[in-house]
């Protein structure tokens, strides 16, 4: 198959990112991203409407920033990739539309793609690619999943959060501690500075002997240490704030690896792939390379800036559908589309 | 002096069209009911050019309805309208929605209240003369009875608004003459309101070209609802 240049555009909650990947040598040509988290600190976490109305304004300089970085003219692009789910309807549909017009109007395919089908292939970006079959944690704001992979289409789900995705403790937390929003990362800085085992917190399903997990209980345990420790009016102290960060943190960070490991072992794998915003997290990257060198499992990670949504592992995650020979947009009227704000990983068929 | 092709898109309510304007004379397709335009806009798109053996690359430029109207209807046609221009830098012109509604209820002075659901409707007065239209204030977004009444009588009023809000038509009874409750906007006006702009040369870059929501408070922050008692 001759080398594909593939643009990439994804929407679907509050970054605008957009990439041009060409297929056959495998090449980010450039990627660009707008973080729209500045515009929703204000009110305390992602309003919809708001991200919508960003998302639209983004697109197309974005579009123009990336042709220019990689010196390519538009016609040069022969498919167009976007996010078709999950995630906000509103959002989604922008880059839906945007993508679809403009497919439509240069005369090539398009190629709706699963958010988290980006997320899980973004390991393959980096200069040491995991290969086929491997397991994927992905953890995220909005999602907490176990995957076994075997090639770009099969995935198979061998467990998930029931509540909180794990990055959403993390901000829920944060916020308790008054850390602002989003403050998962500001609290992962935080327990840096903590002590080890100075408060007590649960360890939710570490044992359920299934690969799901729990995560709001977790918060609600912080929530009742905080209310013990301020109940006579007082404040949480620096030293205070910093072991419960720690607390909270070794916990997460115990039943993810615990049952990522676990998960690699049970599908007779060797190798983990990491992906999401959490996959930054540098505790959990510590805990996980360092229990995992031990049972001779390796362990991938996007790079840093593939960890948070990007458009790069949109464009990826297309040019890779259509090397396997994915029919782009197949059985529709050409330039219709629907996003697909819940969209099951599993439901996906190569 | 080529032929000016210029496609209109309007998707500002659940009835929305698309117009093709070729040298004065307007093609104009209903988007199927009952579908999100999602659905049928690029398809209808495709088969009216194709229809007129035209391709998007002839198309001079595109008009869409920038709003105000269904938030999600107006990003719809902005974002297609955005990804069509874009690919061949074809000129692009956001059209009021209310203006091109005043457009097609006929001349004189017109007032727009199309329904913005919430109990509150998108009110817009303009004088219309053949193909020019002048709006006479802001659009405003107010609930039914509360709108700002004209000064003075002799208007023609037009809108779904008018028929969604008996208060909004009794308030406004006094300076009006005509109703026309039923004219909905349709792309055939946002494309007689956009050739002439055409042909003058306008255009909208489109990273610049957005939709007009009018309703641009859609949350609070922290603080405001702090302030009100509420909690973080």
């Amino acid at each position: 198959m001759p080398a594909m240049l593939v643009l990439g555009i994804e929407s679907s909650c509050d970054e605008t990112g957009v990439a041009l990947y060409a297929s056959g040598d495998g090449q980010l040509l450039a990627h660009a991203l707008h973080s729209q988290v500045a515009m929703h600190q204000a009110y305390g976490g992602v309003v919809p409407e708001l991200a919508s109305r960003d998302h639209i304004r983004r697109a197309v300089p974005l579009l123009r920033q990336v042709l220019a970085e990689s010196g390519r003219a538009l016609a040069d692009v022969d498919a167009v990739a976007y996010t078709q789910g999950p995630g906000l309807a509103g959002a989604l549909l922008v880059g839906a539309a945007f993508a679809e017009a403009l497919a439509t109007s240069l005369g090539v395919p398009t190629l709706p793609v699963h958010h988290l089908e980006g997320h899980l292939l973004s390991p393959l970006l980096s200069k040491t690619p995991p290969r086929f079959p491997f397991v994927a944690l992905l953890v995220s704001g909005g999602h907490t999943q176990l995957m076994r992979v075997t090639g770009v289409g099969h995935y198979e789900l061998l467990g998930e959060t029931l509540d909180d995705a794990a990055g959403e403790a993390f901000d829920k937390t944060a916020k308790l501690l008054g850390l602002g929003y989003p403050g998962g990362p500001a609290l992962a800085q935080l327990a840096e500075q903590g002590r080890p085992d100075a408060f007590k917190l649960p360890r939710p399903m570490l044992n359920s002997g299934d690969l799901d997990f729990s995560f709001s209980g977790l918060k609600t345990a912080v929530l009742v240490q905080v209310r013990a420790l301020t109940q006579d009016g007082a404040t949480l102290d620096d030293r205070q704030r910093a072991d419960i960060a720690r607390a909270f943190q070794d916990a997460i960070v115990e039943v993810l690896v615990k049952k990522a490991l676990r998960a690699v072992k049970e599908s007779r794998l060797q190798q983990l792939v990491v992906a999401g915003g959490v996959g930054a997290n540098r505790e959990l990257r510590r805990q996980l390379d360092m229990r995992a060198a031990r049972q001779k499992i390796s362990v991938f990670y996007p790079e840093l800036e593939f960890c948070t949504d990007n458009g790069a592992m949109i464009a990826l995650a297309g040019a890779l559908r259509l090397q396997a020979g994915a029919s782009a947009s197949p059985a529709k009227a050409a330039g219709a589309f629907a996003v697909r704000p819940r969209w099951p990983l599993a439901d996906l068929t190569p | 002096m080529p032929a000016i092709n210029l496609l209109a898109i309007e998707t500002s309510t659940d009835a929305g069209s698309i117009a093709l304007w070729r040298d004065g004379e307007v093609l104009l397709r209903d988007c199927p009911r009952g579908v999100s335009h999602s659905e049928t806009l690029l398809p209808l798109i495709r088969s009216t050019l194709a229809e007129a053996g035209l391709g998007f690359a002839d198309l001079s430029g595109i008009a869409f309805g920038a709003g105000p109207g269904s938030f999600t209807g107006l990003r719809v046609a902005c974002g297609v309208a955005q990804g069509l221009a874009f690919a061949h830098d074809t000129p692009l012109l956001p059209v009021g929605t209310l203006e091109a509604m005043a457009l097609a209820a006929g001349g004189g002075r017109v007032l727009v209240a199309l329904d913005a659901r919430m109990g509150e409707v998108y009110l817009g007065s303009f004088e219309v003369s053949s193909d020019a239209v002048v709006a006479l204030g802001p659009v405003g977004v107010h609930p039914p009875g509360a709108v700002p009444l004209p000064a003075s009588g002799g208007w023609l009023a037009c809108g779904n608004g008018l028929a969604a809000y008996p208060a909004l038509r009794e308030r406004l009874a006094p300076a009006v003459d005509a109703w026309l409750p039923e004219l909905m906007p349709t792309a055939d006006a946002a494309a007689r309101l956009a050739a002439p702009r055409l042909a003058r040369g306008e255009r909208v870059d489109p990273a610049d070209a957005v939709p007009v929501y009018v309703r641009d408070k859609v949350a609070q922050t922290v603080a405001e609802r702090l302030a009100q008692g509420g909690k973080a």
